[in-house]
């Protein structure tokens, strides 16, 4: 009688061609994509059939509160750094090298200048939680700027090729787009990108 | 014991294994994919007058009252309009519509002016053909010359040779109207191909007829 031979087989997969594949797709998704910039608090913006894409580059984002909240912030970090520079100067805050670092961390502002120092030396976990509370003041101080065209002023100082893209929610009530839109023309500036979500055919 | 050994020389294997590589190629492939945007939002011009009191009232430009219509916009996506210059003595002028193409638009296309032409029907017709033209498979026209043309339609000027009137448009949300009403109304202005319209303020007059014909 013969015996069996049980042959071990050799279970080995070759992995090559997948690796190959995936270094292909992790490639296009690294130079295809752009990061979502955080934003302190969620909006739903409202659709529109307008083609036009975002500039990338030199913007100014404004985000709107369904409830009022007005946030402000750049992505170029130079242009935030000397925006902050121009308002603690303005205002005469000093802020120490972690609240500047946390500053700079931020996605966008959203302290008013009287609780900017006390916000920035929070935990970083917290500023999340406290920054919804918050919102630029949009009232004006003994009769002149406000605090929202302040920054908008300092933004415009620190690049005057900023455009201004405006974001709010479909919710947030025309009063508060008003108040918003006539501080800025109060400042001369009448051009806006309304950010909106492109409408599909189905829903026409 | 040595000899032996020399002599039994094993085959190296020179197959490396891919599969931590594999793995990690997963974790950064899945992290791009969550924490990324492709789609990039879409933006809308806008322009706003400016709040510049200088701006003396003969600088304005005056259209033609069969060449206006106001639109109210209101609480709850209600939305009226004022076809021609709004009569401030009655408030019947004032009508009821809704939002989108049975609504609006369509006050919008079949609004006819003191010559008796629907310009606006006639110049989104023109668009239409113009858009054809631009998709069409052979089509040589560059974004320039589709832009000019658009331009030049937009100013009432049809390919035909015939000029229509253009239409202004006044917006005027009030302050219960959401931003999503205001969005929709400048919607229609680009699906209509109107190139002058304009958000504006309530005035004293405007409130006191809106008040009158129930506006809110």
């Amino acid at each position: 009688m013969a015996k069996v031979k049980i042959q071990k087989k050799d279970i080995w997969i070759d992995m090559t061609p997948m690796s190959d594949v995936m270094t292909l797709l992790l490639c296009f998704f690294m130079l295809t994509s752009t990061f979502l910039t955080p934003e302190p608090i969620r909006v739903n913006a409202p659709n529109s059939v307008s083609e036009i894409k975002v500039p990338t580059m030199d913007v100014l984002n404004i985000l709107v509160s369904p409830e009022g909240r007005i946030y402000l912030g750049t992505d170029n970090k130079n242009y935030m750094n000397a925006m902050l520079d121009a308002m603690t100067d303005k205002f005469s805050i000093d802020l120490n090298a972690t609240q500047k670092k946390h500053f700079l961390e931020d996605a966008m502002v959203g302290a008013p200048m009287s609780k900017l120092a006390a916000y920035l030396s929070l935990d970083p976990e917290k500023m999340g939680e406290e920054i919804q509370t918050l919102g630029i003041p949009t009232d004006s101080i003994n009769g002149g700027m406000s605090e929202f065209q302040e920054w908008v002023q300092a933004a415009r100082d620190a690049n005057p090729d900023l455009k201004i893209a405006i974001k709010c929610d479909s919710k947030t009530p025309y009063k508060t787009v008003k108040a918003m839109m006539s501080e800025l023309q109060d400042m001369s500036e009448n051009r806006y990108q309304l950010i909106t979500n492109l409408k599909t055919a189905s829903e026409e | 014991m040595a000899k032996k050994n020399l002599s039994k020389q094993k085959k190296m294997d020179t197959r490396v294994n891919f599969t931590p590589m594999v793995d990690m190629m997963m974790l950064l492939i899945t992290f791009f994919m969550l924490c990324t945007t492709l789609a990039k939002p879409q933006a809308m011009q806008l322009t706003m007058p400016s709040n510049d009191q200088n701006v003396s009232d003969q600088d304005k430009s005056v259209t033609k009252a069969s060449h206006t219509i106001t639109l109210y916009l209101g609480a709850n996506d209600q939305v009226w309009y004022i076809a021609g210059l709004p009569k401030y003595d009655d408030p019947s002028c004032v009508k009821k519509t809704s939002y989108g193409p049975k609504g609006i638009r369509d006050v919008l296309i079949n609004h006819t002016t003191e010559e008796g032409v629907n310009p606006i029907a006639k110049i989104m017709v023109a668009k239409k053909e113009l858009d054809a033209k631009k998709a069409a498979y052979n089509s040589t026209m560059t974004d320039e010359q589709y832009q000019a043309q658009l331009a030049k339609l937009k100013k009432g000027e049809l390919p035909s040779g015939e000029k229509v009137p253009t239409m202004t448009v006044i917006i005027r949300p009030l302050d219960t109207a959401s931003y999503e009403n205001m969005v929709a109304a400048l919607d229609e202005m680009l699906i209509c191909s109107i190139d002058k319209y304009v958000i504006d303020k309530i005035g004293p007059e405007d409130q006191a007829l809106i008040d009158k014909a129930g506006v809110k």
